[in-house]
C-alpha cells in the first residue's frame, strides 16, 4: 500500500508531527496532485456511489412486488387495484419505471406516496428539518462529552478513571438507543416529571411556530425568532432527553476513538522529545498530541453520520419526534414503499456527500490523504 | 511441496528478517487458541475486562442453550393451569419480572430471547463470513475490473446506515414478519447484507498484501495451481484479524435484530421470543409508569452486548501492541503497523477502500508481469519469506513485541 488512508491512528509513521499537517499542497509518488484533483476526484466518485445506491433501493424494493398493491393490497377488490396499478404505470416493464425514477430523481421528483397522497419532496423537506435538528443536538452532545473525557482517558491510562470510562463507553455502545432513551423517559419524565415525554414541543407552541412566516423547520431558530421566550424554553425542554439519548451513545465512540487516537500519538517520537525537554505531562496532551488524535475522529464523524441516521430513526420513533425516522417507521408501518424510497435515498445521499466533505476536511488537514 | 520450500521460517535461514520465533515449537497447542493464547497475554485490567467478557457470554451462552429448562412458562404461553396471567402484572412470586401488555411473563420471554438472539448471531456470522471471505479472497486475488466493481459496491452499502439496509431486506425476504425459523432467517440475512462488506474489505485487503509476498510468487513461479495458493497460501494468511470482527460483528448483530424488532420488523411473539420486539411493545407503558416491560429486555440485550463486545475490545486491544497494557514498563516505539481493527478496519471505511484500489492497480500490473519475468528479489533469494504459511500471525510485525516480552 502506497497510501496512507485517512483512518491511520497518528503515530505509526513519520508524517505525525504537527508541522506536516498544515494544508501544503505536495507531490506524492505515482502522479498525485496537489487538493485540487483530489476534490476533483472524490467529487466524481460520490457519482457510482449514490447511482449504486439509488439502484440498490430500487431493485430491493420492487423485489417485493408493486407498491400499490403493498399498500392497498387488502382493502381494494383486485379490479381497482388493477386501476390504481395502471394509473401510477406500475404494470409497464421494470427497466422504464427504472429510467423513469431515475429521471425524477435528477429533476427532483420522487414521486408521491401512496398512504397520504403527497409529493415525497414536501415530506423529505417538513421533516428532514427536524431530524437535522435532532442530529446536530446529538452531535453537539457527542462532542462536548466524548472528546475531553477521551483525552482524560488517553492521558490516565490503565489508571481507575481511565476503567472507568472505558467502561462506560463500552457501555453506551452496548445500550440500544430505545432502551436508553425509554429508560431516559421512564425516570426524567414520568417518575421525576421533571421533563416532557415526547414530541418537539407542547401542543401550544407548536401551534404558534406553524404560523410563523417562511419557518426554518428548526424549532429551535424558529422559537428564538418569535423571541418568546417561553416557547424557546419549551423547545428546548423537549430537546434535552432525546439529543442525551443519542448524543451519549455517540459520545462513546468518541471517546474510545479519541483515547486509542492519543495514547498513540503520546507514544510518538516527537511526543517522546517533548517531554525529554521537560515538557509537563499535562501540556503534551493539550499542546501536543490531542491534534493529530482528532483526525481520524473527522473521518470518523463521517461514518457516524450514517449511525447518527439510524440512531435517529429509532429516537425519533421513542420520542414521537416528528423527524425523517419518525415518518419512515409510519411508512414501513403503512407499507407505503414510494415514501419509504424516497427517505432512504435520502438519507443515502445525505451520507455520501458527507463523507465527501468529511474526506476534503481531513485531507485539508492531513497532506498524506491526498492522491 | 510448495509449503515445505515456505515453511522454514525460523531463525538461522541467514535474513535480516524482523521476525524472531523463539518458542513457537515448545507451546501447547491449546494455548495458542484465540482466546486462551490472549487471556495469557493479557495482565491486570485487560484481562479483568477480558474475563467478565468471557463470563458474561458464557452465561448468555448458557440460558440460550438452556432456554426450555430455565423458563418457567413458554415464551407464547399466555395461561398457566390456574388461569390466564393477566396483562401488565407487576413482578410477583408467580411472575418474578412481572407480565406484559399483551399477557406473556416477562422472565420467560427475556429467557428465550437468549435462545433467538444467538440463533440470529450465528446464522448471521456465518453466512456473511462465508460470503465476504470468498469474494474477497477471489476478489482480491484475481483482480481486476470485477475486482474494482465489488470495492466500489461494498463501500457504497458500507457507507449506507445499516439498519436501514436491514429494513430493506427484512420487507424483501419477509415481507416483515414471519414464522419463527422464518424470522430469524430473514432477520439473520438482513444482517448478514450488512456484514458481508466488512469481511470482504479486511479479506480482499489482506489477500492483496499477501499477494504480493515472496513466497507467493515462489509457489506460482513452481507451478501451483491457483485454487491452491489462493486457499492454502493466501487465505490462510489473511483470516487473522476474522476473530476480533466476529466478536464485534457479534455484538452489533444483536443491536441490528433489536433495532429490526423495536421497528416492528421483528418475529412474531407467538414464533419466538425477541427483545427488541418486546421493547416496542413496551414503549407504551413506559408513558404510564410501566417499568417491567421495558427495563429486563434491555438489560438482556445490554449484558449480552457488553458481553461480547469486552472480549471483543480485549481481543483488539491485545492484538495492538499500542493498546496492549505491559508487565513490565518496556517502552515500544510508535512505528508500529496498522494491526487494530476497530480503528483502522471497520470504522475508517471510503479512504481504506480507495486506497486498496489503488493497491489493486499495481499489483494487477504486477501480477500480469510476474508469470513471464519473475523477479529474482520476489522468488526467495533474499531470504525467507515474511509470512508462512503454518502460522498466519508469522506475517505481522507486531508479534516480535509480544514474543520478545
Amino acid at each position: 500500500m502506497t497510501t496512507t488512508t485517512t483512518g491511520t491512528p497518528v503515530g505509526e509513521s513519520t508524517g505525525a508531527d504537527p508541522a506536516s499537517a498544515t494544508p501544503r499542497p505536495r507531490r506524492r509518488r505515482g502522479g498525485g496532485g496537489g487538493l485540487g484533483s483530489y476534490v476533483l476526484v472524490r467529487a466524481l466518485l460520490i457519482l457510482p456511489t449514490v447511482f449504486i445506491l439509488v439502484t440498490t433501493v430500487f431493485v430491493v424494493m420492487r423485489a417485493t412486488g408493486d407498491p400499490i398493491t403493498a399498500a392497498l393490497g387488502g382493502r381494494l377488490t383486485p379490479d381497482q387495484l388493477a386501476e390504481r396499478i395502471h394509473e401510477a404505470g406500475y404494470d409497464r416493464p421494470v427497466l422504464v419505471q427504472y429510467l423513469e425514477y431515475l429521471g425524477g430523481i435528477v429533476r427532483g421528483d420522487f414521486g408521491t406516496t401512496i398512504s397520504d397522497n403527497r409529493p415525497v419532496t414536501e415530506v423529505l423537506a417538513t421533516y428532514g428539518a427536524a431530524t437535522l435538528e435532532l442530529a446536530t443536538y446529538a452531535l453537539l452532545v457527542a462532542f462536548v462529552v466524548g472528546i475531553p473525557l477521551g483525552m482524560l482517558a488517553g492521558y490516565l491510562r490503565d489508571r481507575v478513571p481511565d476503567a472507568m470510562l472505558r467502561i462506560s463507553a463500552i457501555l453506551a455502545y452496548a445500550t440500544p438507543v430505545f432502551f436508553a432513551g425509554l429508560m431516559l423517559k421512564l425516570v426524567f419524565s414520568v417518575w421525576l416529571g421533571w421533563l416532557p415525554v415526547s414530541g418537539r414541543a407542547s401542543t401550544d407552541a407548536e401551534i404558534e411556530l406553524q404560523f410563523l412566516d417562511d419557518s426554518t423547520g428548526f424549532y429551535l431558530v424558529d422559537a428564538i425568532r418569535t423571541g418568546d421566550p417561553a416557547i424557546v424554553g419549551d423547545v428546548l425542554e423537549h430537546a434535552v432527553l432525546p439529543a442525551l439519548a443519542l448524543g451519549l451513545l455517540t459520545a462513546g465512540v468518541f471517546l474510545r476513538l479519541v483515547r486509542t487516537n492519543v495514547i498513540g500519538t503520546l507514544s510518538t517520537d516527537y511526543v517522546v522529545a517533548a517531554r525529554s525537554r521537560g515538557v509537563r505531562e499535562s501540556r503534551l496532551v493539550r499542546a501536543h498530541a490531542w491534534r493529530p488524535a482528532l483526525i481520524p475522529i473527522i473521518t470518523v464523524i463521517g461514518l457516524q453520520v450514517a449511525m447518527l441516521l439510524a440512531g435517529a430513526v429509532l429516537t425519533e420513533t421513542t420520542f414521537e419526534w416528528k423527524g425523517l425516522g419518525f415518518q419512515l417507521a409510519e411508512y414501513l408501518q403503512a407499507r407505503d414503499f414510494v415514501a419509504v424510497q424516497g427517505i432512504v435515498v435520502l438519507m443515502a445521499v445525505i451520507v455520501a456527500v458527507t463523507n465527501f466533505l468529511v474526506d476534503i476536511i481531513a485531507a485539508l488537514i492531513d497532506p498524506r490523504v491526498r492522491y | 511441496m510448495v509449503a515445505e520450500t515456505v515453511v522454514p521460517a525460523g531463525p538461522g535461514t541467514g535474513s535480516p528478517g524482523p521476525v524472531v520465533v523463539p518458542e513457537r515449537g515448545r507451546v501447547a497447542w491449546w494455548k495458542r487458541l484465540p482466546v486462551v493464547h490472549q487471556l495469557r497475554q493479557s495482565v491486570g485490567l485487560q484481562r479483568g475486562m477480558l474475563v467478565a467478557g468471557l463470563v458474561i457470554t458464557g452465561i448468555f451462552l448458557l440460558t440460550a442453550a438452556l432456554a426450555p429448562v430455565l423458563a418457567p412458562y413458554g415464551y407464547s404461553q399466555l395461561r398457566s393451569a390456574d388461569g390466564p396471567f393477566g396483562a401488565q402484572q407487576p413482578p410477583s412470586a408467580e411472575h418474578l419480572l412481572g407480565t406484559t401488555f399483551g399477557g406473556y411473563d416477562v422472565l420467560s420471554r427475556v429467557i428465550w430471547g437468549a435462545q433467538t438472539a444467538l440463533l440470529v448471531i450465528v446464522v448471521a456470522i456465518l453466512a456473511s463470513i462465508v460470503l465476504g471471505v470468498l469474494l474477497g479472497l477471489v476478489s482480491g486475488y484475481v483482480g481486476g475490473w470485477a475486482d474494482r466493481l465489488l470495492v466500489v459496491l461494498c463501500d457504497a452499502i458500507y457507507a449506507f446506515p445499516s439498519l436501514l439496509l436491514a429494513i430493506l431486506m427484512a420487507i424483501v425476504i419477509s415481507g416483515g414478519q414471519s414464522s419463527m425459523w422464518g424470522g430469524i432467517l430473514a432477520a439473520a440475512l438482513s444482517i448478514t447484507v450488512v456484514f458481508v462488506p466488512q469481511y470482504f474489505r479486511v479479506t480482499r485487503a489482506e489477500v492483496v498484501r499477501i499477494k504480493g509476498e515472496a513466497f507467493v510468487d515462489s509457489a506460482r513461479v513452481l507451478g501451483t495451481p491457483h485454487r491452491r495458493i489462493m486457499f492454502r497460501h493466501v487465505l490462510r494468511n489473511s483470516t487473522r484479524t476474522l476473530p476480533l470482527i466476529v466478536t464485534l460483528n457479534a455484538s452489533e448483530a444483536i443491536l441490528t435484530l433489536a433495532g429490526l424488532g423495536f421497528l416492528g420488523f421483528g418475529i412474531e411473539p407467538t414464533a419466538a421470543a425477541e427483545w427488541g420486539y418486546d421493547l416496542n411493545k413496551a414503549v407504551s407503558d413506559v408513558t404510564s409508569g410501566i417499568w417491567w416491560t421495558a427495563l429486563f429486555p434491555g438489560l438482556a440485550i445490554v449484558l449480552v452486548v457488553l458481553g461480547i463486545t469486552l472480549v471483543g475490545e480485549s481481543l483488539n486491544d491485545l492484538a495492538d501492541p499500542r493498546l496492549r497494557s505491559r508487565r513490565a514498563a518496556a517502552e515500544v516505539s510508535g512505528e508500529v503497523a496498522e494491526t487494530s481493527v476497530v480503528p483502522g478496519g471497520t470504522l475508517t471505511a471510503g479512504p481504506g477502500g480507495l486506497d486498496a484500489i489503488e493497491g489493486a492497480g499495481s499489483r494487477s500490473d504486477e501480477l500480469a508481469a510476474a508469470p513471464a519475468l519473475p523477479d529474482p528479489d520476489a522468488v526467495g533469494l533474499d531470504g525467507r519469506p515474511s509470512g508462512s504459511a503454518d502460522d498466519p500471525r508469522d506475517g505481522a510485525p507486531h508479534d516480535e513485541t509480544e514474543d520478545r516480552r
